[in-house]
């Protein structure tokens, strides 16, 4: 039976990201962007939300809200919204919450999640993306071999977020040949022979959050550092949720774009009238709405697919690639629309359109 | 709850078309394109036949004011309403089918759909009944005139009250179905006239001239790009005197054009309506490329890098990612119709999106099977120019534009021209 009405209970986690997002994300997204750092304090509030891991069980000390790629979908809209880069900060300890919580061994579900519903902001990070032009998820260049009951890991990776202080990485890595079904996720704790964490990452936007590089060579780990121990994960179910993630992320961008350039144009003035008022201005902001649409109409029925139980790569795939051109698109034409006051870092725009490029580069969010 | 599960009568019904549209439609597409205007009878009495009783049964004074134009209307049903949803439905899979052949279906079409929602009862009696009876019928809309397109307010055809009669003069042109519905058929024309220049807007009413009425002349059938089984007729109005009551809605003329607004409304419902047709078109080019392709060895690879797509790959991708945007946008305009909600807005956006996105997949796949393609021994060429008219009737894309720029900035007729 169709229906675009999200649930009471979701309308309620929609208002609640809404209102934190304008209090403590907008306000601080000028100030964190110019300084490439996170503000005070940021990292805490965020975590008294508990937005991030609310949906682990109860059963190991979450707070086991009803886990939804839709619900995720419809709160991560709202907190890219407010900004991309401190949302992305915000949600790091996700990346490793669910992959546990999902795949993880009773042993490794005890371990990992008992520092994801602590009382502070939790030391963790996953890495996935690759530094090279030909990084591809589904044929990872970092490989994981199990010599005499002992995984070794060799690789490189990129921008792995808040790497800085991270004390457990998930490391992705290719056990074999290509192929998503060839991936598996491995615990590497900071300061394993061989595993090296780079100095900060200078990327042009998404600033305020720290990512860094990663070098193993030969990393020798545990059979169990492999999470789901034997069973493994599946990682194009992961993968999936990480594109409804993206895609999320690149809708409340654009809509947060969208909305600027369009109270812009109803204010700002030329040959005495607002620009809003011609169809050259008013029907970039038409396609702009027009398009935000589709995306997260694409977007929802990805994450209703995976909601289903439908593992959904190729839905996602869809709603991902559709969402970061969205996203793009979107902060072009809000840049365009104001004009060389869109140049001016002193409004918004020109840096929604550096972080909007950085989406497609993006792997490995996480919905929640 | 967000959801996008169909409903299994909708799916059911789907199913059943998709079957009329694969044995009766498919295989006559390319002759009806080849000999323009000629007439698939065999498919109109099939129709005909097999939606009689539905008509039937939604023409009685009671009926449900719904324009759906065929299938079988599930018997009582409680729970929400689905209609406009449906509806859509139906039509996508019959324009998969061909375009052409489901415009010059015989049915109610835009006529009986402003019959439907504005007529008194008596009014839908009189006009509606036949289309549950006898030999097949078509009713059509004529709104735009040599002098006027999407400016419907613009409209010079005069209606004047002389007697028991109204007197209507002017030129229709583009009247889809037009031929069908007055010289064909025992059908009728919905026809928009100003009863009062001066009064702008507010003076344009729709009136109902019924087949063969004397002072009506079937001038010509307009040669077309695509859509050729289906007739777009210029119509010409010489004195040509109807009952009185054959208006639909008030005469009187309202201050502030509530008239012509209620008359606008209607294609809330149609825009849907037109972006499904499109879609259909263009899931049929789709689906054929890639089943080409398939057999080539070469389907797209969902979950690599999408830098290492080759540029085949990216196009089928976002190919289905438009189309499958444009159904979704379709299907929540829908949605919001059969809640009663006002969807003016999402109508415009869904038939704005679909129009164009089917323009340039139907192209694109033309360029994607080369020689082969623009070749009329396939559909795919034939695709490509049915596809085009979604993006101009029911409003053009840029008068859609328009609406949707208007609403979003909350801006006027005159605050945005």
């Amino acid at each position: 039976m169709y229906s675009f009405d999200p649930t009471d209970e979701q309308k309620l986690i929609i208002q609640t990201a809404r209102d934190f997002a304008a209090k403590h994300l907008r306000p601080l997204a000028h100030d964190s962007d110019e300084q490439s750092a996170l503000p005070e304090g940021f990292l805490a509030a965020s975590w008294e939300l508990g937005l991030a891991t609310g949906a682990i069980p109860e059963s190991f000390g979450g707070a086991g809200m009803t886990r939804s790629a839709v619900t995720g979908a419809l709160l991560l809209e709202e907190l890219a919204y407010g900004d991309l880069p401190l949302a992305m900060a915000m949600l790091v300890p996700a990346l490793v919450a669910y992959p546990v919580v999902d795949y993880g061994s009773n042993r490794q579900k005890t371990e990992i999640l008992a520092a994801l519903t602590a009382a502070t902001f939790p030391r963790v990070t996953a890495a996935l993306v690759e530094p090279s032009m030909d990084y591809d998820p589904a044929d990872l260049g970092t490989r994981a071999t199990l010599v005499d009951g002992a995984y070794v890991l060799s690789g490189r990776k990129c921008f792995v977020p808040l790497g800085t202080n991270a004390e457990t990485f998930l490391v992705y890595a290719a056990e074999g040949g290509p192929g998503l079904d060839k991936v598996q996720a491995f615990l590497v704790p900071r300061g394993t022979p061989g595993f090296t964490v780079g100095s900060k990452e200078k990327n042009m936007g998404l600033r305020a959050v720290d990512t860094v590089e990663l070098v193993l060579e030969d990393v020798r780990l545990p059979a169990h550092a492999r999470l789901g121990e034997s069973k493994g994960v599946d990682f194009a179910r992961v993968m999936s949720y990480s594109r409804v993630a993206i895609a999320a992320l690149g809708v409340g961008l654009a809509r947060g774009a969208f909305d600027y350039a369009r109270d812009y144009a109803k204010e700002r003035k030329a040959f005495g009238e607002p620009i809003a008022s011609r169809q050259a201005i008013a029907f970039i902001l038409a396609d702009m709405a027009l398009e935000i649409d589709a995306a997260r109409l694409l977007l929802w029925e990805a994450a209703w697919q995976l909601d289903k139980g439908n593992t959904a790569t190729k839905e996602t795939y869809l709603a991902r690639m559709y969402a970061d051109a969205t996203a793009l698109k979107v902060a072009d034409n809000a840049v365009q629309v104001l004009g060389g006051h869109g140049y001016i870092r002193d409004n918004p725009v020109e840096g929604w359109l550096r972080h909007a490029r950085g989406l497609s580069t993006f792997d490995g969010m996480a919905t929640v | 709850m967000i959801d996008f599960e169909q409903t299994p009568a909708i799916a059911q019904m789907a199913a059943m078309m998709r079957a009329m549209a694969t044995h009766q439609m498919r295989p006559i597409a390319r002759e009806m394109d080849e000999n323009e205007h000629a007439d698939p009878t065999p498919y109109f009495e099939f129709i005909w036949e097999s939606t009689k009783g539905y008509f039937k049964e939604n023409s009685r004074p009671t009926g449900k004011a719904t324009p759906a134009p065929v299938g079988a209307q599930p018997k009582g049903g409680s729970g929400p309403a689905t209609g406009q949803a449906r509806q859509c439905v139906i039509i996508e899979q019959m324009s998969w089918g061909d375009a052409g052949i489901y415009l010059a279906t015989p049915n109610p079409g835009l006529g009986g759909a402003a019959v439907s929602a504005v007529g008194t009862p008596e009014q839908k009696e009189r006009f509606l009944k036949r289309f549950g009876e006898g030999k097949p019928k078509w009713a059509a809309m004529a709104i735009t005139e040599p002098g006027c397109g999407s400016d419907s307010a613009a409209i010079s055809t005069t209606a004047v009250l002389d007697g028991d009669s109204w007197v209507i003069n002017g030129s229709k042109i583009f009247v889809t179905g037009g031929k069908r519905a007055v010289a064909d058929s025992e059908g009728f024309v919905v026809v928009w006239a100003t009863v009062d220049r001066s009064a702008g807007r507010a003076g344009i009413k729709s009136f109902v001239v019924e087949h063969h009425t004397p002072g009506m002349t079937v001038l010509k059938v307009e040669k077309k790009h695509g859509i050729r089984c289906s007739d777009t007729a210029a119509i010409v109005f010489e004195n040509c005197r109807i009952p009185k009551d054959n208006i639909l809605g008030s005469a009187a003329v309202a201050e502030r054009g509530e008239g012509f607004k209620g008359a606008m409304a209607t294609f809330d419902a149609t825009r849907p309506a037109v972006a499904a047709s499109a879609i259909g078109i263009g899931r049929a080019a789709l689906e054929y490329v890639q089943e080409r392709f398939e057999k080539e060895g070469l389907s797209p690879r969902y979950g690599i890098s999408p830098q290492k797509l080759t540029a085949r790959e990216r196009d089928l991708m976002m190919m289905e990612a438009n189309l499958k945007a444009s159904w979704l946008l379709t299907l929540r305009a829908c949605w919001m119709g059969d809640q009663k909600v006002p969807n003016n807005l999402e109508a415009s956006m869904c038939k704005a999106k679909a129009g164009l996105a089917v323009t340039q997949v139907t192209q694109k796949a033309v360029e994607m099977m080369g020689p082969e393609g623009y070749s009329r021994k396939l559909l795919l060429e034939k695709w490509m120019r049915d596809a085009k008219i979604n993006d101009i009737f029911e409003g053009t894309q840029q008068i859609n534009m328009l609406i949707i720029a208007r609403r979003i900035l909350g801006y006027s007729k005159d605050q945005l021209k």
